[in-house]
């Protein structure tokens, strides 16, 4: 397949910093927040692909009978997920309390803080 | 800046990153080629420790202080959603009305809510052998008891989740882990040490102390989930202005 | 104890504190938390002390019993057990401060907010004494996920929620630029261990792969550190958190930036097949000098106080970098120090600046002034701190200016002057503010109208009820922040140790020998340099009395006949301040121009 799974990963990074810059909804920026990381998941994952390999789980296959994908990657991915999720959680807990005091969530809107 | 200058200065940026990192990805070693030595390593590492799934030993054997980390990063979201969406000093809380729902909805919801909480369970309790483990399990565990939500109302989820229990038990999982960090410390003199013992291979108590750190972690991702969710929830459902209903906004 | 106790016991402790105060709290009165959290403060700085004398190389602690090759292991040389140190000193001076500064959530939430300070604790410990870089990166997000929440935590204003968001939006974002890099460096050498990446590099020439990778995964630290053009989000969140938290944010978090930088690079991309010193030279020089310029420029068009010293914190940070840019033992020694002594110096005033907020509900310098008269005291120590700031000797930040100005000098004599302005002006801005809050030095300030920029009125008081007497912990913690200072300047052994550990740290083959054995150091650098100074000398207290003195002379300037900037000038300022909009976007295509900026300059220079 050549290089497209790594380049994959990085088109989906630029995507998702297009959403945050140009974005208009907090939320929606918290979506592209969300992109953003999961372009780390497809990079850490074709990183760790071998050809062939199956799951690295041997409850049902014998130790060296057949290749196995790189464990590691996927234990950092599953890592990177539980860290994404809390804090999109936190980030939206904010924005919930952003929305009930400044009544909007359009960060073109909020002029609070400059200078 | 103005939209505009910003769009230009982002495209401009954007071109050069993406042409730095296309170049990059073409001298990255090749898709799917065999060399992997961390990964054979572990595999290695895990085999010797007797556990079958090698992703969870990687999680919670080889590198379990990155998910000590984690799990602390998870209970400190838990702490913080707690302090951010406390009731401000103008808010009151009002309790949640009762809803009809269809007769077959809350069919649904009764039968489906053992059922996913015996899957999530057995995912838990099967980290060390199959795919799965304390992450997976615990979110399917709290997103089970959530049909009650679904499946009837606030309150009746409100009646199978006790918030006080849910988080307490939420820190004394994320306690219960770097205890038996410390427990490998007294005991082998390496924090995190796998001291238990590692049973037979492919067998459920096999892996030491990979099961009991995965079972702790299912009891923080459940309860701490549960707890989140629970206040997003309150926020959605039960917390209103002081003079104003939350529709009127 | 061994040093394979005492490094996880670092981490452990305050995670463990979390948990405890997060259950206890639930039945325990506000005094018990207090108590509660303190001896966990107390202990983890106890742990902390102890391993400092075991840090003459690296101290090692393989996690799990497992080897570098397999699992993680900590290491500590002295620059990280020393920063870790100093964060835990911060933390027990903030958990001091806030006894009872803050009006808490009572009732069953009393130990939520000392739980999260001391979860803060844990991740930046963590990062400072981790030799992993996957590791780093789960401790960087474990710092970044609760000082978001921390930032945050007045939720009757909108304005630190906006700040807090931009914060968790850009840090999050740029850990994630980070990984990205972490996965390129796997892929290449498939390792995460630091000291076995530096080695993984080594078999390969440098090419594009590594000059990316080098760049993403530098961009979570830059952003942290506040390195310009990634510093936005700073002042809006400094400007914004709660004091207590400013103190540790400013005081420690943005300077592990610069750890992790410096760390990074002379573990993993210092040797064959990774940057080359003279394009990390130059390009951070170059970035540390912008960093200084624009952070003084900044702070001295501040009225918001805490906006005004998180500026500052900008314009030291880029001095920070100028010192570890220098790629010496000596530059790297004086920047050590100059961060300790720095975190003291700007906790001490961030703790003071929350008397103020305390009593007159406003940080807001022409707002306040002269109505601070009767707090004398308070007057005082703003004084000795702006003067601190401004590098006076025998203070710390003096002590460490010096040096570092010494080590830059010797290649690039222009650079002790950026050093002298960029103090003179933070600390001369600080000095204003003071004379004109604490004496009512000079004309009453006429209003600004239109221009672009943050009051500090109308602040959410972070206390409540009936008025009561300044709780004495308030004054006494920066007080004793102060003397830390002073300490830091006047006891030899300190900057001894301190040039000791930068030797060690400057050093990437004792860091692989001790992680990885005695067998991998064959293919690092060669040689140690000679002994590197370590105390006062003639030029460096002289280039701190100058400094100082052209602070006092800007601040009397400044408050008796207030500038008539030249057009050009006025221009120029205002400009800047225009470009720090708030807008979200805004920081992020700043974000992405650097990186992109960063990734051309490397990669014209290799």
């Amino acid at each position: 397949m050549g290089p497209w799974p790594y380049l994959a990963a990085g088109w989906i990074l630029l995507v998702a910093l297009y959403g945050l810059v140009t974005s208009r909804n907090l939320i929606h920026a918290i979506g592209c927040l969300a992109v953003a990381q999961s372009s780390t998941y497809v990079l850490l994952l074709s990183v760790g692909y071998r050809r062939g390999g199956t799951a690295p789980v041997f409850s049902d296959l014998r130790p060296g009978s057949r290749p196995v994908v790189d464990p590691v990657v996927q234990a950092l991915a599953l890592t990177d997920v539980v860290v994404g999720a809390t804090v999109t959680a936190l980030l939206l807990a904010l924005t919930i309390q952003l929305r009930k005091r400044h009544g909007t969530v359009d960060p073109q809107a909020l002029t609070g803080l400059r200078g | 800046m103005s939209a505009r200058a910003r769009l230009l200065m982002f495209a401009a940026a954007a071109i050069v990153i993406g042409v730095f990192y296309g170049v990059a990805s073409a001298e990255t070693p090749s898709f799917g080629r065999a060399s992997h030595p961390y990964g054979d390593r572990a595999v290695a590492a895990s085999l010797a420790h007797r556990t079958a799934n090698v992703v969870s030993s990687v999680n919670f054997d080889i590198r379990a202080f990155d998910t000590l980390g984690e799990e602390s990063i998870l209970f400190g979201t838990v702490l913080g959603a707690t302090l951010l969406l406390r009731l401000a000093r103008d808010e009151r809380r009002r309790p949640a009305a009762s809803e009809r729902v269809l007769p077959t909805t809350r069919l649904f919801g009764v039968i489906w809510l053992p059922v996913a909480l015996v899957v999530g369970v057995y995912i838990v309790a099967h980290g060390q052998l199959s795919p799965g483990g304390g992450f997976q399990g615990g979110v399917v565990l709290a997103t089970a008891l959530h049909l009650g939500y679904i499946a009837a109302d606030y309150r009746v989820l409100e009646k199978v989740r006790p918030l006080a229990v849910l988080d307490v038990a939420d820190s004394l999982a994320a306690g219960a882990f770097t205890a038996m960090g410390l427990a490998g410390l007294a005991a082998a003199g390496a924090f995190l040490k796998n001291v238990l013992p590692l049973g037979t291979f492919n067998e459920i108590t096999s892996g030491g102390t990979v099961p009991l750190l995965n079972a702790a972690v299912g009891v923080e991702v459940a309860s701490g989930v549960i707890v989140l969710l629970a206040h997003f929830l309150d926020q959605a459902v039960e917390i209103t202005g002081n003079d104003e209903p939350e529709e009127a906004r | 104890m061994p040093t394979a106790t005492l490094l996880p016991l670092a981490v452990a402790i305050p995670l463990f504190g979390a948990v405890l105060l997060a259950v206890a709290g639930r039945v325990l009165p506000r005094t018990g938390c207090d108590v509660l959290a303190t001896a966990v403060a107390v202990g983890d700085v106890v742990c902390l002390a102890l391993l400092w004398p075991h840090t003459h190389g690296v101290a090692t602690a393989p996690l799990g019993g497992w080897p570098a090759q397999v699992g993680i292991v900590l290491a500590a040389d002295r620059l990280g057990a020393g920063l870790a140190l100093l964060a835990a000193c911060l933390v027990l001076a903030v958990v001091v401060y806030s006894w009872r500064y803050f009006d808490e959530p009572s009732g069953e939430r009393a130990g939520v907010f000392p739980a999260m300070v001391l979860l803060f604790e844990a991740g930046m410990v963590g990062f400072a004494l981790t030799g992993d870089l996957f590791n780093a990166f789960v401790f960087f997000e474990l710092m970044g996920a609760t000082a978001y929440a921390l930032t945050g935590y007045r939720i009757e204003d909108p304005r630190p929620l906006q700040g807090a968001l931009t914060f968790g939006v850009v840090n999050s974002f740029a850990a994630y630029c980070s990984l990205l890099g972490i996965g390129l460096l796997y892929a290449r050498t498939g390792q995460l261990n630091l000291a076995a990446l530096g080695r993984g590099l080594a078999g390969h020439r440098t090419d594009l792969l590594v000059v990316t990778a080098f760049v993403l995964v530098i961009t979570a630290m830059l952003v942290k550190a506040a390195v310009v053009p990634f510093h936005f989000w700073l002042p809006d969140a400094h400007a914004v958190a709660p004091t207590p938290v400013c103190m540790l944010l400013s005081g420690v978090m943005v300077e592990l930036g610069v750890y992790g930088i410096a760390r990074i690079h002379w573990t993993v991309f210092s040797g064959p097949g990774g940057v080359p010193d003279d394009a990390f030279r130059r390009t951070f020089l170059a970035l540390g000098v912008l960093t200084a310029l624009t952070g003084a420029a900044m702070c001295w068009q501040q009225r918001h106080l805490k906006r005004m010293l998180a500026f500052s914190t900008i314009g030291h940070v880029g001095l920070f970098v100028v010192g570890i840019a220098l790629l010496t033992p000596d530059g790297t020694a004086g920047t050590a120090l100059y961060v300790a002594a720095h975190g003291c110096a700007k906790a001490a005033l961030f703790g003071l600046t929350g008397v103020l907020l305390d009593r007159y509900g406003s940080v807001d310098e022409p707002g306040l002034y002269g109505r601070a008269r009767e707090l004398r005291l308070v007057g005082v120590l703003f004084v000795i701190g702006a003067l601190a700031l401004a590098g006076l000797p025998p203070f710390g930040t003096g002590l460490g200016k010096g040096l570092t100005e010494d080590a830059a000098g010797h290649g690039h004599p222009w650079l002790p002057a950026v050093f002298v302005v960029v103090s003179a002006v933070t600390g001369g801005t600080v000095l204003r503010a003071a004379l004109r809050i604490f004496w009512g030095f000079g004309e009453t300030p006429r209003p600004r109208p239109g221009e672009p920029e943050t009051t500090g009125e109308g602040e959410e008081p972070e206390i409540r009820g009936p008025r009561r007497a300044l709780p004495p912990m308030m004054v006494a913690v920066p007080a004793a922040l102060l003397a830390g200072c002073v300490l830091l300047g006047c006891v030899p052994a300190v900057a001894r140790a301190l040039a000791g550990g930068a030797g060690t740290f400057t050093d990437p083959a004792a860091y692989r020998a001790a992680v990885l054995g005695p067998a991998a150091a064959a293919t690092a650098h060669p040689g140690t340099p000679g002994p590197v100074p370590d105390a006062w000398t003639g030029a460096g207290v002289l280039l701190g009395l100058l400094s100082a003195a052209l602070a006092v002379a800007l601040a009397v300037l400044a408050t008796t006949r207030p500038p008539t900037w030249h057009r050009a000038i006025g221009a120029t300022a205002r400009g800047l301040r225009r470009l720090h909009s708030g807008h979200l976007g805004d920081y992020l295509a700043w974000l992405a121009l650097g990186v992109a900026a960063l990734c051309a300059v490397i990669a014209a220079q290799t």
